[in-house]
């Protein structure tokens, strides 16, 4: 075999890649899944955590930066750890999914509080005060005068955060999630040929370029009208 | 509540899985300091030849640069340290840490600090030139410093998220932190030794966070 045959043999073979692509596509749906999970309840509960920082109530809102601090300290991967291997012990099981799921999500709440706040926080006094003297009250105010504007500076920081956090959905491998990269190293380990691994690879790039333009395009999009 | 103490806070177990755990922690600070430079070199190189106006030299790197943020780093690091073998190119797990963490920490920095660069306003860099000051000192003294400062919070925030990502290589069992904790673990049955070490992973990184969260803020302040 001359170089090339034999690089083409290990990294793209066909007869493996026809095997195992069925494999890695499950793998995709898993990943997307638990993405969107994450997403979804990290924004969510981030946002809210936010808002209740508003109401200004001192021993709270140390309750919140402290658990801010500790989730933007702690690697996702230390947690995921944490969660699946040490919670059974105290009685709380949760599979692979549910803990990187569980793990990614705080993650995300930690680093999303600290960008609404921000956000919530720039955005002028006076708005607060003009609402406040078209006579309404606290959530009215917050809900239809703050909140859009501060999503708004949200955003730029937000979608790097979140595509980065998201990216983490890869750790999940460690604790036998067979999400692309889990379903790559088996498929890699059962035919003794890294292509499953060059197919996860590409599967990845497929997913996830498209949203790294599209966060670049939203960076600068976003950051024109400030 | 006994028992979730016995597993979790197990203060003999923590005792005696102290030595290899300090053993990790040294390795994961090793381990940061060679990555956090190794990824600002590549940053910095990236981000000059990014400001080129050469398209055939702009568009392959600014290519590069999204495939390496796209590419979950974990991802990159089995594709080196498993896939590469193959090849007949075995790097090691030192090896193929740093090489991981060079292409992906490094397309990070570049793109923190391209931004950084474009918000120096043009007529610096004339007016640097008008002196008559060369071009690589226009770079140093006048572009650059300038740069960095616009852009402090953003690069001390990806050196926290490098410096916590040295934990994934415990996957190709490098012995940092997160690995001999999983050790101890394993040896011990019991979940005390990984919770030592995220405590030692919050105290080592919590001035960082805290330094960060009021750098951010003096940033909102400025803006309003």
């Amino acid at each position: 075999m001359s170089g090339w045959e034999g690089f083409a043999f290990s990294f793209l073979n066909a007869r493996v890649a026809a095997e195992y692509w069925p494999k890695i596509l499950e793998g995709l749906g898993v990943t997307v899944a638990l993405a969107v999970l994450v997403v979804v309840s990290g924004l969510l509960l981030g946002l809210g955590l936010a808002v209740l920082r508003c109401l200004g109530v001192r021993p709270l809102n140390w309750a919140i930066v402290f658990l801010v601090d500790l989730f933007r300290a702690l690697p996702p991967l230390v947690l995921i750890v944490l969660i699946y291997f040490g919670l059974p012990a105290a009685g709380i099981g949760f599979s692979g999914f549910w803990a990187t799921w569980l793990a990614l999500t705080l993650v995300l709440t930690a680093f999303a509080e600290e960008i609404f706040w921000g956000s919530i926080r720039a955005v002028p006094k006076g708005q607060w005060e003009a609402g406040r003297a078209l006579g309404l009250r606290f959530l009215p105010i917050l809900r239809r005068i703050v909140l859009p504007q501060a999503i708004r500076i949200a955003v730029p920081p937000l979608t790097n955060r979140t595509i980065a956090i998201t990216k983490g959905t890869a750790l999940g491998s460690v604790v036998a999630v067979s999400e692309i990269l889990g379903a790559a190293q088996s498929g890699m380990a059962f035919s003794g040929n890294p292509t499953p691994l060059m197919l996860g690879a590409a599967a990845y790039l497929a997913l996830f370029l498209p949203v790294v333009v599209a966060g670049r395009w939203v960076e600068t999009r976003f950051a024109w009208r400030r | 509540m006994a028992d979730f103490a016995d597993a979790f806070l197990n203060a003999e177990i923590a005792v005696a899985a102290w030595p290899i755990l300090w053993l990790g922690l040294q390795q994961t600070v090793l381990l940061a300091l060679l990555v956090v430079p190794l990824g600002l070199a590549a940053g910095v190189g990236f981000a000059l030849l990014s400001t080129r106006r050469e398209p055939w030299l702009r568009w392959p790197l600014m290519a590069m640069i999204d495939i390496f943020r796209a590419i979950p780093p974990l991802v990159l690091l089995i594709l080196l340290y498993a896939g590469l073998p193959f090849a007949g190119l075995d790097l090691g797990a030192w090896g193929a840490v740093a090489i991981a963490f060079l292409l992906n920490t490094g397309a990070y920095y570049a793109e923190i600090l391209r931004a950084g660069i474009e918000s120096v306003p043009r007529g610096q860099a004339e007016a640097a030139r008008a002196l008559g000051l060369r071009r690589w000192q226009v770079w140093i003294f006048v572009v650059l410093p300038q740069a960095v400062r616009n852009v402090l919070p953003d690069l001390l925030g990806n050196t926290l998220e490098v410096v916590k990502l040295t934990s994934i290589a415990s996957v190709v069992a490098l012995p940092e932190l997160l690995f001999q904790a999983r050790q101890a673990q394993s040896v011990t049955f019991n979940a005390t030794p990984i919770l030592v070490a995220a405590a030692a992973y919050f105290l080592l990184l919590w001035p960082l966070v805290r330094l960060l969260s009021r750098l951010e803020d003096r940033k909102l302040a400025a803006q309003r």
